[in-house]
Order: C-alpha cells, then sequence, then structure tokens
C-alpha cells in the first residue's frame, strides 16, 4: 500500500532519506512547472523549486502533520514565487528608471509614435500557441495568477488553495473568476476567433485583482 | 425596470458560483440554482461557455521537465546543510564538563565548611578584647558609683538630670549635602 504524502514526510522526520527521494520524485515536475509559469524563467523556477525541496528537508524535525502536505509544500513555493516577481519587478523598474535617465530622448521619440503594438491576430502568426497562454497567465496580478495556476493545474481544493493564498474561500472564488475573465477577455481568439473580432474594445477590458 | 435590475443582481450572485459550478464541485443545490440562471441568461451561458473553452485553451500548455542536474543539485545542496543538533550535541566538551564538575565540587565544600577559625593567633586576640573590655567596665562602674548625684532619689527617678547632659554632636546643612555629592 502507498504511503500517503504525510507518513512520507513523518519518515522523513524520522530520519529515511529515501522517502525524501519520493517526495522529490513526485513533486519535482509540478512544482517546476507552477514555478516556471509564476516566474516564467527556467533557471529561477529551477532554483526555487530547489528552495522548496531545501525548506522542506529543513523542517523534516518540526514537522506536524496539522495541514495536507500539498497545503504546506505550495504555499513555500507560492510565497517563494511571489517574493521573486516582486524582487524582480523592482530590479526591472530600476534597470528601467536608469535606462530613462541614459535615452530620454528616446523614451520622448517613442511616446510620439501612435501605438504600434502587434495586433493579437499578428502575435498568433507570431508566437506559437502555448506562448500566448503563458503571456495571458504572466499578465495576471501574481494572486490571480498563483490561484489559477494551483486551480488549473495542480487541481488544489478550494480550502487548500485559500489556505496556501492565506484569504478565505469566498475571496479565492472571486479571485478565481475575475482572473478567468480577464484570460477570457485575452485568449477569446484562441478559443473563438470570431468573438474577438465581433466584441467593442470596451468589452475587452480586465479586471484587475 | 425591476425585472432588468434583479436579473443583473442575479449575474453578479453567479459570478463567485461559476468557477465551482464548471469545474464540478458546486454542492447540487449551487449547481441546480446556476443551471437554472444559465438557462434563461444568455449572456452568462455565453461567458459559461468561453470560461469552459479558457479552460481548455489552459490545457494545452507543455509542461516543461526539471534540468538532469536538478537532483544531483538539490542533494549537493542538501549535503552542504549543517546535520541537526542531537541531545548529546547539547552537551560540553569532556574538558569543559571536567572543569565545571570540579568548580561545583569545590563550591558544595567550601559552603559546608564551618567558618568559625581557630587559629592560636585570633584566639590570644579575642581574650585581650575580653579583658580590656573588662577593665572598662569596672573603671565606668567606679565613676557612676562616686558621682553624689545618685544620692538623690528624685533625679535618679526622673532622669531630668540627663537632659543637661550635652547632645551628640549635629552635623550642619552644608555638611550633609557635602556628604551626599
Amino acid at each position: 500500500m502507498a504511503r500517503t504524502d504525510v507518513q512520507l514526510m513523518l519518515d522523513v522526520k524520522a530520519g529515511d532519506q529515501q522517502s525524501f527521494e519520493l517526495l522529490l520524485r513526485k513533486y519535482r515536475t509540478p512544482l517546476v512547472n507552477f514555478l516556471y509559469r509564476m516566474v516564467r524563467d527556467t533557471a529561477v523556477a529551477e532554483d526555487l523549486a530547489q528552495e522548496v525541496f531545501l525548506r522542506v528537508y529543513r523542517a523534516r524535525q518540526e514537522y506536524a502533520p496539522s495541514a495536507k502536505f500539498t497545503t504546506w509544500m505550495f504555499r513555500i513555493a507560492t510565497n517563494l514565487a511571489l517574493n521573486s516577481v516582486r524582487d524582480n519587478r523592482h530590479r526591472q523598474l530600476e534597470i528601467s528608471m536608469d535606462q530613462s535617465v541614459d535615452t530620454g530622448e528616446e523614451e520622448q521619440r517613442a511616446m510620439e509614435v501612435p501605438d504600434r503594438a502587434p495586433s493579437v491576430e499578428q502575435e498568433l502568426v507570431a508566437r506559437s500557441r502555448s506562448e500566448l497562454i503563458m503571456k495571458a497567465i504572466h499578465a495576471l496580478p501574481e494572486k490571480q495568477r498563483a490561484a489559477v495556476l494551483l486551480h488549473k493545474y495542480q487541481e488544489l481544493g478550494y480550502d487548500e488553495i485559500a489556505r496556501v493564498l492565506e484569504c478565505s474561500e469566498s475571496a479565492l472564488k472571486s479571485l478565481l473568476f475575475r482572473a478567468y475573465e480577464t484570460l477570457r477577455v485575452e485568449l477569446a481568439p484562441l478559443v473563438n476567433p470570431t468573438v474577438r473580432m465581433n466584441r467593442a474594445p470596451a468589452d475587452r477590458s480586465g479586471q484587475p485583482a | 425596470m425591476f425585472s432588468k435590475d434583479s436579473s443583473k443582481k442575479q449575474c453578479t450572485a453567479l459570478e463567485n458560483k461559476l468557477v465551482e459550478y464548471l469545474d464540478g464541485r458546486a454542492k447540487p443545490a449551487e449547481r441546480h440554482a446556476v443551471e437554472e440562471h444559465l438557462s434563461g441568461c444568455a449572456s452568462c451561458r455565453l461567458r459559461a461557455e468561453e470560461f469552459r473553452m479558457v479552460w481548455t485553451a489552459l490545457d494545452d500548455l507543455p509542461e516543461i521537465s526539471a534540468s538532469p542536474a536538478f537532483d544531483a543539485s538539490l542533494r549537493a545542496r542538501i549535503a552542504a546543510e549543517p546535520a541537526p543538533r542531537s541531545f548529546w550535541d547539547w552537551l560540553p566538551s569532556p574538558r569543559l564538563a571536567f572543569a565545571v564538575t570540579a568548580l561545583l565540587v569545590m563550591s558544595v565544600w567550601l559552603s559546608s565548611v564551618p567558618r568559625v577559625t581557630t587559629h592560636p593567633s585570633m584566639i590570644s586576640h579575642a581574650t585581650e578584647s575580653i579583658q580590656t573590655s573588662k577593665v572598662t567596665a569596672e573603671s565606668d562602674f567606679g565613676m557612676i558609683r562616686d558621682l553624689p548625684v545618685l544620692e538623690n532619689y528624685d533625679v535618679v527617678s526622673k532622669f531630668d538630670a540627663l537632659s543637661e547632659l550635652p547632645g551628640p554632636p549635629t552635623a550642619s546643612p552644608e555638611e550633609v549635602i557635602r556628604e551626599t555629592r
């Protein structure tokens, strides 16, 4: 009979390294994918996934099965991912501020040019389907992104996701609705190409968190 | 007008239930309520249909695999971790343990030894002190015995005469302030 995650973790606590290897094998890919979809950088995602396993290993002596193992593990992963995204955003902001000082003239010229962003139809040509989906997920506010990833790909229960994101279940359901509503608008040409062609621009506004 | 507002309210109420309904986790009563609303609201029906299509599209996102070096790198990081301290690790080194034990034994021994010393020089000094105090007491008694005031019983019983004796020297305020400095 297969041991549960909690049982495996209790065995790790008792000093069984093999149980840790089993947990690593089971959650390596889900964790790397979750983190990759959160931070959109393979190297950073792997580094963060290792950090999650390392923290799980470090905490083995104090481990008490008060919640599901996946809730605990994804809570660590989500916190690490959110910190990484925020740190990266600060770094990007600093870089862009430096660049704006250096290339003030170019910025000015760019502001004068009308919006030349490619349309979604052009993007569809230029990028693959998965890239567009990835971009739409990454455009979500971080908490909405984490909620969608945990709901859609990890298939955690509402109570579990609410615990991971430290919010109430009703707040989570509202968060998920807003996230899927934004994705519905952003991915409209993918799911129903005729919808976007006929939709007025006012209908396409997303709803941030 | 009323029916329009009522319908809008129902659409808003559906928002928090729609995801739960679509992923099949809604309770039977909620599922029934959502289905009833969807049957009469074309915009919510369209939205629900598009939500389903979004979910299907999200399934197309390919999974990535961890790099082959992932496990080895993690094992190296774990190996670099300091080992957890067991109970025995909290014990001091044998040399320190011996020193602490010796100190404890000495303190217990010292506290059990009586404090009165019996050194001969100290005994002779104590005897001399007793003899000196005895001589002083006798001379004081002789002086008192010769005092004529003792013949007057009233003076002795009222002790008024004692008030005439000079009091102890008192310190001036300046001296007190000087002492507190």
